[in-house]
Parts: structure tokens; sequence; C-alpha cells
């Protein structure tokens, strides 16, 4: 792993602990749309990042490049010393086959926009399908844990009920058990409160909240600054492809230093994110 | 209001109100509906007596036949060959379709030509061509490719009315199940593969327990047509000399000349046999529908995803 951190200056400058996820000079275009133009960003093991940003800045794709959802064209990211999709032998740099990459990515927990749920599967098969299917876990472990997950995001009594049964807050809920059904190290949350209806949003920050109380490392890609306030060790605010400012809750979201954040922020006053 | 309804118990505009009270209303007397069925019913009468007293379809000789040995061993044959042609069509129709949506471009490109060429020429002219396939071909060979021969085969061992109906039937079935099949993976949500993707399951996996499950819904109705269809089709093998169930019912008739009783008594079969097909499918249709649940009372208020 040592041979990847070569080449790449800035991980000399990196203290201990070690960063979880490294991404150095991140590009992706789509056409001629360039989305990201050179993210850098080190998230610490047990930090709770939120990235904030305008729609159309970059945030959701960073994200989802962040396990190869999205393929980036320039740049890399790290997680834990891996770099998923791709393997470094000797000098050069390969594209890893699906196999491995399913297996870099099987640690890595992640909570969609649209909850995505496996709709003809029950909410515990939902759960028990990732450590049953790709961490050969034994059903009946995996069920007890999974029912100790619901009893976490407080939705046991749920666990045979099938997804469109449920609410869009209870189905977000059984979303984050199942991402933590594979005890990630890294949770990534893809704008988990946008589809939802306001007054089902507490819920899902709430258990988000806990999470991040818990020590687990998560990166939150959101439009709901209350949650960064309370939940986040550091703030990043992204904007037309560029890491605009970063830095603790109360440094950038109480004391915005570029005009671009006051802008962003100043939309929010009185809004939905001031009451949650 | 209600007290000053009370006050006004005679007044006209409260016994207006009254009689406007939708809880009130009757339904209409639909004459033209009870005519409808009187005539229908009576129509059916008509015909089921016709078919009944009519001489010409001998139903004493449908009912000697109905389960004659003959009759049978020609129903066995229709049978089988549909599931086993259907099970390889299907397995056949499955690679395909993954073929087709696949991103590389040699196997989208081959199954495409595959599903031209079997879906392109007619079942019947498919039949005849395997069944004479020797006069083409004398030998079949295992061999690589301009290489060394593996094994070697006379055609005419391999290909008797059974193997030359079962690969007609399999091969030109799945050209339309690939289809059918293709249609039903693309009507998943895409996002259901990313999910299962981004939890670490490989892409089979995600295809096993992910895709194909939520594909059924759509693939199940027209899998049920075509199996229907493939049960009629076997009649074709007739030209190749498979006794299958018409063409056991043809060779009794070329005796006896009882056509029409003897065709009826196919006919009363290939019924028979459809109708238990679509109870079957039923229970398929339902089994996948069963995430289908409505939402708790307490959500009622909110529309539906």
């Amino acid at each position: 792993m040592n041979a990847v951190m070569k080449g790449m200056p800035k991980m000399s400058e990196v203290p201990d602990p070690r960063p979880l996820v490294c991404a150095h000079n991140v590009h992706k275009r789509f056409g001629s749309n360039h989305v990201l133009k050179g993210i850098d960003m080190e998230v610490r093991a047990g930090e709770v990042v939120v990235i904030l940003g305008p729609s159309g800045s970059g945030k959701s794709t960073f994200l989802r490049c962040i396990n190869h959802l999205e393929t980036m064209d320039q740049g890399s990211i790290l997680v834990d010393g891996t770099q998923i999709g791709y393997a470094l032998r000797g000098t050069h740099l390969h594209r890893v086959t699906p196999h491995v990459l399913a297996r870099q990515r099987s640690e890595i927990g992640m909570v969609f926009q649209q909850f995505n749920l496996y709709p003809h599967l029950t909410v515990l098969e939902n759960i028990v399908e990732a450590p049953i299917g790709v961490h050969g876990k034994p059903r009946s472990e995996a069920e007890s844990e999974a029912f100790a997950l619901l009893d976490m995001v407080g939705l046991r009594d749920k666990a045979h009920a099938y997804p469109r049964q449920l609410s869009g807050g209870q189905q977000q809920r059984v979303a984050i058990a199942r991402a933590l059904a594979i005890k990630p190290k890294l949770m990534l949350f893809d704008e988990p409160t946008s589809a939802l209806d306001p007054e089902l949003v507490g819920e899902v920050l709430a258990a988000m909240r806990d999470l991040a109380n818990q020590g687990l490392t998560m990166i939150v890609v959101t439009h709901e600054i209350g949650f960064a306030k309370e939940a986040a060790d550091r703030v990043v605010f992204m904007d037309g492809g560029v890491v605009v400012e970063e830095g603790t809750p109360d440094a950038v979201l109480a004391n915005p230093q570029h005009p671009r954040t006051r802008a962003f922020l100043s939309r929010f006053i009185g809004g939905r994110a001031s009451d949650t | 209001m209600t007290g000053a309804a009370h006050a006004l118990a005679a007044s006209p505009e409260v016994l207006q109100l009254r009689l406007r009270d939708v809880a009130q209303a009757r339904s209409p007397h639909n004459i033209g509906r009870w005519i409808a069925w009187g005539v229908t019913l009576l129509l059916a009468a008509d015909v089921a007596w016709i078919f009944a007293t009519n001489k010409g379809f001998e139903w004493h000789v449908v009912a000697q036949w109905f389960t004659g040995a003959a009759i049978l061993r020609g129903l066995s044959v229709t049978l089988g060959l549909t599931v086993v042609a259907m099970v390889l069509g299907t397995a056949l129709g499955l690679l395909l379709a993954i073929g087709r949506l696949s991103d590389n471009r040699l196997p989208r490109q081959l199954a495409g030509l595959y599903i031209w060429v079997f879906r392109g020429t007619p079942l019947m002219v498919q039949l005849i061509f395997w069944y004479n396939l020797s006069t083409l071909f004398p030998t079949l060979s295992l061999a690589l490719p301009f290489g060394p021969v593996l094994a070697s085969w006379k055609t005419n061992d391999l290909i008797t009315p059974l193997t030359a109906a079962i690969a007609g039937l399999a091969l030109n079935e799945a050209a339309y199940m690939a289809e059918i099949i293709r249609a039903g993976l693309i009507s998943v949500d895409s996002r259901q593969t990313e999910t299962a993707q981004a939890f670490g399951m490989t892409r089979g996996r995600a295809l096993r327990r992910i895709v194909i499950p939520q594909a059924m819904r759509a693939i199940v109705p027209p899998t049920g047509n075509q199996l229907i269809s493939m049960i009629k089709a076997t009649s074709l093998v007739s030209v190749i000399a498979m006794g299958d169930l018409l063409y056991s019912v043809q060779a009794v008739y070329n005796r006896t000349f009882e056509v029409i009783p003897l065709l009826m008594v196919a006919v009363l079969w290939y019924l028979l046999i459809t109708s238990l097909l679509s109870v079957g499918q039923s229970a398929i249709e339902r089994y996948y529908a069963r995430s289908d649940g409505t939402r708790p009372a307490d959500r009622a208020d909110e529309a539906p995803l």
C-alpha cells in the first residue's frame, strides 16, 4: 500500500491517524460538462463530514465516485488504502475485474436519496441480503443482527413488511439499517432526506445523529444545515465542481468566509434547515 | 345545522334536501343488461344443443378415443416436447437476453444475430432443416476451428425425429424468450442493480437475487402466451414424423375415417391443458405480486409513491 501513496505528495503531510478517505485532484466530466474540477478531500476514521452545496455543484457525483458508482476521469480516491475500482501493480494502475470491484466495495455502506430498497424482499430480507450473500454470514446470525439494527432504527415490528407498505421515512430508516448490516467502515449518505415529506425528515436525521455519536465514519451529502450544525465534525462547501470552503460547522456555517458560501447559506435562514 | 333542519322539518327546502340525499338513490333498472344475458344464454343453449345432437360429432367415438392408448401416447409426446423445448428455450433465451444487454459489443451482436435468424424464419422451415441436417452435413464433429477433430458422429445417428423436434422447437423458442426476458430485465429500475453493486454484489448475484425476481412480473404473462403457443406449435412436428397428439389423432382417423370426432378429442385435450396452464400462470403471477402491499391506513392520506 505504501507504493500507492507514492506520487501523492499531499499524503506526506497527513498527520496520524491516517485518513480513511483520501481524495486527490478528482475530475469528472459528463460529456462537455465539467462536473468535478479537482476535488481534494480527506476524511479521518470516525469523522462525520457533511458536504453542502447548491444543486449541480457536483457533491453527489463526488460521493458516487468514492465507491466507484461513477467512474472519474482524473485523480484518485483511496478508502482505507484501497483505490476502489483499481489496483496498482508495480508502476501501473489497472482497472479491476467486476468481482474484485465487488469485494472492494463490500465494506462501504451507502444510503440513497430514493432509498432503493429491494421491493420484492421484506424488510428483514433486505437487510440480510448482503451479509449472507456477500459476506457469507450464517442466516441465523445475520437475522439476529438485523433485528438488533431494526431495534436501533425503531422498526422491529416492520421486519416482515414489504417496502411498499412503509412510509418514506420508515423506508429510509430500513435503508440505513441495511447499510449498517454489512458493518461498514465508511458510510455514504446521498441526500438521504431530499425525497421525504418534511414531517418525515426528522426521524431519519435522528437515526443518522445516533450513528454519528457512535463514531461511525460518515460522508453526508445533504441540504439539512441543521444536521450539519449538530452532527458534523467538518463541513465542506462545494460549488461549481470545486471545494469552496471547509472547516468546523461553527466556522463555515456561522462565519462563512467565501461570498458563495454566504449566498448559499442566506437562502436557508428561517427555512427548513434552521428548525431541524 | 341539524337543529335548524329539525325546526324547519316540514319546509319544502328540507324536503327537497332529503329527497336529494344520495344515500336513498336507486339504481336504474338495466333492462338492456337482462335482455343481453337472456339472449346470450339462449344462444349458448342452442349452440350446446346443436353440438350435442349433431350426429357428425359422434360423441360416443370421442368418449371412446379420449383416453385411448395411442392418443395418450401422443399427448405425452406433446407435453414432453413442450416442457423440454420450453425449458431449453427459456434457459438459452435468458443467456441471449443477458448477451443482448451486455456492455460488451461481441455478445450483444451475437445474440442479435441469433434472434434475427431464428425469429425471422418460419418454425416449419427450421424443423425440416434440422431433420434434414444430414444432407448438408453427413457427419457432425467436435473439433478445433481448422484444427484436429476431437470426436465425430454420423448425423443420422444423432438427428432422430425427437432430437430434430427438440432442437427446432427449443432454438426457435429461445429467440422469442430472449426478447421477452430482455423486456423484463430492462423494466426493472436501473437503481436496483446499482444499489446491489454498491453493496458488493457481483453482477451475477445482483441479476439472480435482485433483478430477475422483479423482472418476473413482466416476464410471466408473455411467457404464458409462449407456452400455450408452444403446445400448439408442437403439432408442427408431425411434418417430421414425430408422433405428437395431433399426429396420433390423424393416424387414427386415417384408419377409421372418424375425422371430426377425433379432431374433437385433440381439441378437448388442447383446451384442457391450456386451461390448467392458465390456472398455473395465475398462481405464479400472484406469487410475484406478493410484495404489492398497500400502505397501512395511517398513511392513507399520502399519495402512493
